[in-house]
């Protein structure tokens, strides 16, 4: 019996939300599984709604669609809430993990989910900005997945991430973002 | 064991940009804007940090970039590029001009819309239009059979047998930006499996000079049509051939024609691409509930293997052929026309209903999947209509 978990990210363009989605798709598939991990494109514009998916299975992945009943959603800019309807689809008993500052049961009344689903909350912008100096949600929220989904340890992501960026950036880059991978691990909050 | 260690991640255009460096052309001619693909980006990249020692043309325009790569190839030179959409679009003229030239040039495309409306998504509509030219056309499902199949395209343009151009295609964005599971041989596999390309008649060799590309009347143009014809339709033998041979190298199997529950199936779907995943998956669940279905993908469009398509299909009650692009006009879409023409030629009689779908990055889901499935019961049973739909907007 195949073991698949189905994410799905909202965010804007320019968070990072295609790096996260093959962040998680890359440390998994490190770990013995078949992944598959993809942006829906819409217009090109920052500060658009985006889409991401990531697929993380035990066989061989042969579908090529959108994934419309994630297990996980991931929400990167709380401001989508308004116009988006992120839960659309989600799983019985799944997981949402939002970036916000607001608490973990205001997040939950703003979502409307049902109770057996798990909400997290994490202010990764707030830990972008401290650590990376920028805020982009991305790395963190990786980091938040981990503790709240176990579906990747968090030593594998930071290994994945050094590897990843290391091809682009520099050590002080690549060090503040594993610096926001533990600290979203550790504050991450979830009911 | 030693699998899991060589799997890694990667796109379909990473995995095609890596199988033509391995190939090392002598030359790759590319017109890097959007709609291009980021195979050329990458490929840019490896000449510029000296990993492949190939003549990287930087051109005014899609119309160029395989103008150029016509210049290298006449000349002698192991050439490739990459493109998709409105770029193959423009390069129209050139895509006969190659063909009829007989220039083995690999170009790879990533499939995508045409406009208007503006659209770069996934479909089949940009390629379609390379049908008739001349070239070979195969269709990847996933980023680690596009590899597999640029590997395979150099031997069979460049065989002596074939000596034709050759576009290796990944669905766009399904296929070329998604990142999949992936595997690659090393270079050196790679270059003894593609080894040297030695040209028979290469416009540089003034002891023996030739013409290329000149003027013929009635007698002499269809005379070089029908050669062309020849070596595409015998091509197939040569691609199965060479397909076989990596297989044995890279233990991933190659079949000119992949199939999966044909064997005594009562229901049908022939379709390109990715989409085919999707409609295995579907086909796997509803076998388990003792449904008999079965799916055909064509790895390769042209030439059309008609007669093993049309043998996969020989138990079915109702054939559905996917179209990921349109005729407008015509009675059905590309592939359709090709299917119903292959069953007629073996004789089979079943009623075939053809569907548009995934037009403009559309997407499959698996309840429209599920659909095709159930609808073909009641084409077979005579209460539905195998009269072209546009899947998901006629029903």
């Amino acid at each position: 019996m195949s073991q698949l978990t189905e994410i799905r990210w909202h965010a804007r363009a320019g968070q990072g939300a295609v790096t996260a989605a093959k962040l998680v798709a890359d440390t998994a598939l490190m770990q013995g599984a078949y992944i598959q991990a993809m942006p829906e494109y819409g217009p090109e514009r920052n500060g658009a709604p985006l889409k991401a998916y990531t697929r993380v299975c035990s066989e061989p992945i042969e579908v090529h669609n959108t994934i419309t009943n994630p297990a996980i959603v991931i929400v990167l800019d709380e401001t989508l809430l308004d116009t988006v309807d992120v839960t659309e689809g989600l799983l019985p008993g799944g997981t949402v993990i939002l970036n916000s500052e607001m608490s973990l049961a205001c997040a939950r009344e703003r979502l409307g989910v049902a109770n057996d689903v798990t909400v997290a909350v994490v202010d990764a912008s707030k830990i972008a900005l401290e650590t990376i100096g920028r805020n982009v949600p991305n790395t963190p929220i990786v980091g938040a997945l981990s503790k709240v989904t176990g579906l990747v340890p968090v030593d594998a992501v930071k290994q994945r991430l050094t590897i990843m960026f290391g091809k682009k950036f520099s050590q002080e880059m690549i060090d503040a973002n594993l610096a926001s991978v533990d600290r979203a691990y550790k504050e991450v909050e979830l009911a | 064991m030693s699998t899991e260690i060589k799997a890694f991640s990667a796109t379909g255009n990473q995995m095609v940009a890596e199988a033509m460096r391995q190939a090392e052309p002598d030359v790759m001619a590319a017109y890097p804007i959007t709609p291009q693909t980021t195979i050329v980006e990458s490929f840019a990249k490896f000449v510029a940090d000296g990993r492949v020692h190939t003549e990287y043309v930087t051109v005014e325009s899609e119309h160029s970039a395989l103008s150029a790569c016509v210049g290298a190839s006449a000349a002698g030179a192991r050439v490739a590029t990459a493109t998709a959409s409105q770029g193959l679009a423009l390069m129209w003229e050139e895509l006969h001009i190659t063909a009829g030239m007989r220039l083995p040039i690999v170009m790879a495309n990533a499939n995508r819309a045409l406009a208007a409306p503006i659209n770069i998504h996934c479909d089949h509509s940009d390629i379609m239009g390379a049908r008739d030219t001349g070239w070979i056309i195969m269709f990847a499902e996933t980023a680690q059979e596009a590899y597999d199949n640029t590997v395979v395209s150099f031997k069979v343009a460049e065989d002596a047998r074939v000596q034709l151009p050759v576009l290796t295609t990944l669905d766009g964005f399904t296929t070329s930006h998604a990142m999949e599971r992936c595997e690659m041989e090393d270079d050196d596999t790679v270059r003894a499996f593609v080894g040297d390309y030695v040209a028979a008649h290469p416009l540089l060799d003034t002891d023996n000079p030739v013409g290329c590309g000149s003027y013929a009347l009635g007698d002499c143009y269809m005379k070089t049509h029908l050669a062309c014809r020849r070596a595409n339709t015998g091509a197939l033998s040569v691609i199965e051939e060479y397909g076989k041979a990596w297989e044995a190298i890279c233990g991933r199997p190659f079949n000119v024609v992949d199939t999966w529950g044909t064997e005594d199936a009562d229901y049908v779907v022939v379709v390109l691409g990715s989409a085919a995943g999707n409609a295995r998956h579907i086909a796997r669940e509803l076998c388990a509930q003792g449904r008999r279905v079965g799916v055909v993908r064509p790895k390769v469009f042209r030439p059309f293997p008609a007669a093993a398509v049309a043998a996969a299909c020989k138990t079915a009650k109702a054939v559905a052929v996917m179209d990921r692009s349109d005729s407008i006009g015509a009675a059905h879409g590309p592939l359709g026309a090709e299917v119903i023409s292959a069953l007629h030629e073996a004789g089979l009689t079943m009623p075939v209903k053809n569907y548009i779908f995934g037009l403009g990055g559309q997407d499959l889901t698996n309840e429209l999947m599920t659909s095709i499935f159930d609808t073909l019961e009641d084409v077979a049973a005579g209460t539905a209509s195998p009269a072209l739909s546009y899947l998901g907007f006629e029903e």
